[in-house]
């Protein structure tokens, strides 16, 4: 929009990836016992993260230039590394994806009582890594600050995590993580060393035409290393373990953003730099990402914790994500790139749901649970629509992602991976509706009478934020579907107009 | 203010919406003005209606320029999704029975709900209710959720009014997927049973299913030709053509497998056989929920889908050549379930399942007819059925209500108001209801000349007759005989002889805001089939002798099918098993106690009251082996066994490396090597300590030595 062209003369990505963290250490500097001021702070800096992030949204040009919001610095000439930071088509989308889940994680994080001075500045560190993934050009940076985004989570699920698991979890997802990534890494490395280029700026790598065996050799390294923190099959199980384990904003923010950063990865610097390899690759890929769908929905269905349910359909979504970029076809890509947006704000609202029921009833088991309707209507209509969304409905964002995912599968032709992949929408609707049914009707416990009431009207307004995100993607999904396809068509001129 | 007729047929849905909205958000406490608004929109959608239909009607070449108006919506790659507006002859009488039929459920709501009536004693949301004492008196008490319901309705009358009006599959979807969405809340309007949670459950899933297919296909077709707009597709010969001739996965060209998908989603949301196990249970909604779902609209819906997309299911083939494989899939589903479903229908007890298994039979003969290319007897009797089938279904609600109505009046609650076996001589009691259920009757049942029943029925068996389908021919046939039947063993049980029960005697007439719509109803159940008298038919056909409906309808179609000629045969064959099924039905129950089907049939009877069993079938084939799966082995087996197991393992396999490096390496060896340092350090310091005297001079004495012996070392030792 042209009354954000201001924004191009401020270094507003450097901003909005180091405002958290320097927030988040200025959050340190306050008294630890001063809890409300503490939280306060931290709304305002969720508010200010989210405005830019907005900014940034609004202030893209989709018929403009590729990159846009560039900066560039030298870091390390010697070795090639420089800071470069700027965004595209796809990562813009998912910079207000994480200002948003950022923003009302710390909203809905006003009952953490431990340490929450702590906690917040975890959360904030959390977040510079995940924006520096997001807006990073150089292949360094990206590895530096996605180390940054897996670092906190490990003490805020430790610290701050679910009594009965937190340790296991926390244990089990940082395991995964670094492996995956030390994995992805040796592959960077391996681009890095025989490009002969002596740069990490993936610009420059894009054009460097890696002869094709070494992009077979590699690509499923640098792919499936990332992917791993997509959720991929049989890579999956650090996240509902770790989903269930962290606390509310922490799922929040795992599910609803940590998991895109595995996804965005995978794609920026698996398949945009070694495109023949992607081509090689992603036809079988596309099975493992077939049973990621299927399976984990199947699994959602016959679990009896609240919160493994949303674990695992993440599972299931992440899966589609990736069964768009399998597909290498530009709808299923565009569908991807909507898929991470709306899963993204989609599982965030469900997570936070489930916080705020267990916050008050202090158990997540199916069968204690019910009528939380009749205390929490604005709960149950935000859970609901989001329900829908992950249904694939039409009119919500879930369908917007899935249609063109689904249709770019047909048009790969893989007739039957669409076929059985949709049998996950089945299988779907029946654990959301059983969720449905058995927290939000049915008869309300009488053990929680007295104990369980409405949620706090910041809380609503957390939740409505995330609904109305949902809604005017299906909608109105030109506010998102153009630019992700400005974005996508880049990844096709670089993998040849498939 | 002058609005376009575009403007209008936009608008057409938005009445019963913003309804929805403000009931949920501001009137929901106030019972009085919620429904007003939502009957209100509902009139408002039904006189846009009007004012459309009439343009449409009045224009003998609709067909050519039928009321269009698009915009685009979604850009994606290089094509555009356009969503818009279309009013063609076949939207035009869909639109006109839904418009009517709506109107009427929600006026009868209001009824049906007790308005009026005092809180019940011991009402709870989510319960039907069961009664207020008012001056000693136990009388019917009003819903406890009486606003939400309009709610509800209304948001469903969106969904259907904004899926007739679309001109693409998309919006089409939209609207579809709404009513789903509104059928799993209605059905289970009184969550707090679980029969009836259970039933909208299994509607939702089962129709998803279907659904989920039908995306599937929308996809596929999208992804040929770049469009969903059905003008775009649907009259243009080229794109036809080529998706006709296009080669597809199994052995099927594009369109023939797109057909497939799509009537996949027919199948779901009709109710056809093998899907159709929700509709019966869905009978746990409110009575004007049933009229709703499985008269007026959700269903009719499924078969307007395929309607619709006649000429794509039906690409490559012309009349009287051989059948596309989508079409023959409809002629074998559509008979067989046509057939299935009458033979259930005769062992039901419930008025309302009887009703529920004719609606799932007469959605089978509309299938079937489209099967074989009879579109507009199809569309035909789609229209004749939302009509009579609306009537039935509201007058089976007022029958319930008058027998609700004598079992407070005996306080014996055990007595079902729904089997038709503790009914009996209710015409006495309840005459309008009974008239208008007789009308309703006839016209299911195809009384030959007067009904509209007859006309619908009639075209389709004189359509596969003349096109020598025999074998459909032969089913709808014996089917028809079968409706006969079941529909007099229903008006029989009910109405006639004398009252069986306590109950049945204190049954009592229902208001007029519910027996005034079954009057309009009938009306329409006799009168719109005069509309479709066919030119060739003996005295009547030279008399109104232009045949409108078919004509009107066919220019749907790009080539509008011939008018067939007239053949006594299927003449002869609708009225014999008319009339004849109706005068067994008489015979047979006029003065029973007992059913003599289950003499008659023995243990075939037994089959036929458990629906065939499919229901336990599906339990144990899908249902539970689904969950075994997911638990037992995709959860325990692989996730938690196998991935975790491994992951466990090898985390085990790094303790237990850890531990041999730690107790086999590290403490004997490296650290042995560090202690041992030390200890030799120690060892060392020990034993020099005992040379350190403290003596200058002794210490001196030791260097010199020391220095001899290193030069002495490095000049006869090193150096040679």
């Amino acid at each position: 929009m042209a009354f954000l062209q201001f924004l191009n003369d401020w270094p507003v990505l450097s901003l909005i990836t180091f405002l958290p963290a320097v927030g988040g250490m200025a959050l340190l500097l306050i008294p630890g016992d001063r809890k409300d001021t503490i939280y306060k702070v931290a709304l305002g800096l969720g508010a200010a993260v989210f405005l830019l992030s907005l900014l940034v949204y609004l202030g893209f040009e989709v018929e403009g230039a590729r990159y846009q919001f560039i900066e560039k610095y030298n870091w390390l000439p010697q070795l090639g590394i420089s800071y470069h930071v700027a965004v595209d088509g796809i990562s813009a989308p998912l910079v207000l994806l994480t200002g948003i889940v950022m923003f009302t994680g710390v909203i809905i994080s006003q009952r953490i009582d431990e340490r929450p001075r702590e906690f917040f500045a975890f959360l904030f560190l959390l977040a510079t890594g995940v924006f520096g993934v997001f807006v990073a050009l150089d292949m360094f940076a990206l590895f530096f600050f996605y180390e940054i985004a897996v670092f906190p989570m490990y003490l805020l699920i430790a610290i701050w995590g679910w009594k009965q698991t937190r340790e296991y979890a926390a244990m089990k997802l940082t395991m995964y993580l670094f492996i995956g990534s030390v994995v992805s890494l040796v592959g960077a490395l391996a681009m890095y060393f025989s490009s002969g280029l002596k740069t990490f700026d993936m610009l420059a790598l894009e054009g460097a035409n890696f002869p094709p065996e070494f992009q077979i050799l590699w690509f499923p390294f640098i792919f499936i290393g990332f992917a791993v923190l997509g959720g991929i099959f049989p890579f999956h199980n650090w996240s509902p373990d770790g989903h269930v384990a962290a606390p509310t904003a922490v799922s929040m923010f795992h599910a609803g953003v940590l998991m895109k950063l595995g996804a965005f990865a995978a794609l920026r610097v698996g398949i945009m730099l070694l495109p023949e390899g992607a081509k090689f690759h992603l036809p079988w890929i596309i099975l493992l990402t077939l049973v990621n769908v299927v399976y984990g929905a199947y699994i959602a269905m016959v679990q009896t914790d609240f919160k493994y349910v949303i674990g695992f359909s993440s599972v299931s979504h992440m899966g589609l994500v990736v069964m768009g970029f399998a597909s290498l076809t530009p709808e299923g890509y565009i569908g991807a790139g909507v898929q991470m947006v709306s899963h993204g704000i989609m599982t965030a609202l469900f997570f936070a749901v489930v916080g705020m029921i267990y916050d008050q009833t202090h158990t997540r088991e199916l069968s204690k649970l019910g009528g939380m309707v009749q205390k929490m209507p604005f709960v149950t209509f935000a859970f609901i629509i989001g329900g829908l969304v992950s249904m694939g409905m039409p009119g919500l964002s879930g369908f917007v992602a899935e249609f063109p995912i689904f249709m770019g599968v047909w048009l790969s032709d893989k007739p039957w991976i669409a076929i059985v992949g949709a049998i996950s929408i089945v299988i779907t609707a029946a654990y959301i509706i059983r969720l449905i049914r058995r927290v939000f009707f049915g008869e309300f416990p009488a053990e929680f009478e007295g104990h369980v009431h409405d949620v706090k009207p910041s809380e609503k307004f957390a939740l409505g934020l995330l609904t109305l995100v949902l809604i005017l993607i299906g909608v109105l999904p030109g506010v998102i579907v153009p630019m992700v396809e400005a974005g996508v068509d880049h990844v096709f001129a670089l993998l040849g107009g498939m | 203010m002058n609005l376009s007729i575009e403007t209008i047929t936009w608008l057409l849905p938005l009445p019963p919406l913003l309804a929805f909205a403000l009931i949920v958000l501001f009137t929901n406490k106030n019972n009085r003005l919620s429904h007003s608004i939502a009957v209100g929109a509902a009139a408002l959608s039904f006189l846009g209606s009007v004012y459309v239909l009439a343009h449409a009607f009045a224009d003998s070449h609709f067909g050519e320029h039928p009321i269009e108006s698009s915009f685009p919506w979604l850009q994606l790659g290089a094509t555009t999704l356009n969503i818009g507006v279309l009013i063609d002859p076949l939207s035009a009488v869909t639109l006109a029975f839904v418009a009517v039929t709506v109107l009427m459920i929600f006026i009868y709501s209001v009824g049906y709900h007790n308005y009026g009536q005092p809180k019940g004693d011991h009402d709870h949301k989510g319960f039907p209710p069961h009664g207020a004492t008012e001056h000693g008196h136990t009388v019917l008490s009003i819903e406890p959720m009486y606003a939400r319901f309009f709610a509800f309705i209304g948001l469903f009358a969106f969904g259907m009014y904004t899926l007739v009006i679309s001109d693409n599959l998309l919006t089409l979807f939209v609207g579809w997927e709404i009513m789903g969405l509104c059928s799993y809340l209605l059905i289970g309007f009184w969550f707090g049973k679980d029969s009836a949670r259970d039933a909208a459950k299994k509607a939702f899933m089962t129709t998803r299913i279907g659904d989920v297919f039908m995306l599937l296909g929308i996809a596929y077709l999208y992804a040929e030709t770049g469009t969903l707009s059905f003008r775009a597709i649907l009259y243009n010969e080229e794109v036809l053509n080529l998706l006709a001739t296009t080669p597809s996965w199994f052995g099927l060209s594009a369109a023939g497998l797109i057909g497939l998908l799509l009537f996949v989603g027919t199948i779901g949301k009709s109710a056809q056989f093998p899907l159709h196990v929700w509709l019966p249970d869905a009978m746990e909604g409110p009575t004007p929920v049933s009229a709703m779902i499985h008269a007026a609209t959700m269903v009719s819906a499924g078969v307007y889908m395929v309607a619709r997309m006649f000429p794509l299911l039906s690409a490559g083939w012309h009349e009287g050549g051989a059948l596309t494989p989508a079409m023959t899939g409809m002629a074998v589903i559509g008979a067989f379930t046509a057939l299935f479903a009458a033979t259930i229908a005769l062992a039901q007890n419930d008025i309302k399942r009887v009703l529920a298994y004719s609606t799932i039979s007469q959605l089978g003969y509309m299938i079937a007819a489209l099967g074989i290319g009879a579109f507009v007897a199809a569309a035909f009797h789609l229209v004749t059925h939302a009509f009579f089938k609306a009537l039935l279904f509201l007058g089976s609600g007022s029958v319930i209500h008058g027998m609700e109505h004598g079992v407070l009046h005996t306080g014996n609650h055990k007595v079902d108001p729904q089997d038709m076996w503790n009914m009996g001589g209710l015409r006495k009691k309840m005459p309008r209801t009974f008239w208008t259920f007789l009308i309703g009757g006839m016209a299911l049942s195809g009384f030959p000349i007067i009904t509209a029943g007859f006309w619908s029925k009639d075209e389709i068996l004189a359509d596969a007759w003349a096109h020598h389908h025999y074998v459909v021919f032969g089913v709808l046939a014996l089917s028809a005989l079968l409706t006969a039947f079941y529909t007099m063993r229903q008006i029989t049980l009910t109405f006639l002889g004398q009252p069986r029960t306590k109950e049945a005697e204190h049954a009592h007439e229902t208001p007029l805001t519910m027996t005034g719509p079954l009057m309009i109803l009938s009306v329409f159940a006799i009168a719109a089939g005069w509309v479709g008298i066919p030119e060739h038919f003996p005295v009547l056909g030279p008399m109104i002798n232009n045949n409108w409906f078919h004509h009107f309808v066919g220019s749907t179609l790009l080539n509008p099918p011939h008018a067939i000629d007239f053949s006594i045969i299927p003449l002869a064959t609708s009225v014999g098993v008319a009339l004849g099924g109706l005068l067994l039905g008489y015979l047979a129950y006029r003065n029973a106690q007992t059913d003599p089907l289950k003499k008659l049939l023995g243990p075939v009877h037994k089959i036929l009251e458990n629906k065939y069993y499919v229901d336990e079938l599906y339990d144990r084939a899908f249902i539970q082996p689904a969950k075994k799966i997911s638990h037992d082995f995709a959860y325990l087996f692989v996730d938690r066994n196998l991935i975790d197991g491994t992951l466990h393992a090898l985390a085990e396999i790094t303790f237990w490396l850890g531990g041999i490096f730690r107790n086999k390496f590290d403490v004997p060896v490296i650290n042995g090597f560090g202690d041992w340092v030390a200890d030799a350090a120690q060892w060392a310091g020990n034993t020099i300590r005992k040379i350190q005297t403290g003596s200058i001079q002794q210490y001196m004495l030791v260097s010199m030595v020391l220095a001899f012996v290193g030069v002495f070392f490095f000049f006869w030792v090193i150096q040679p």
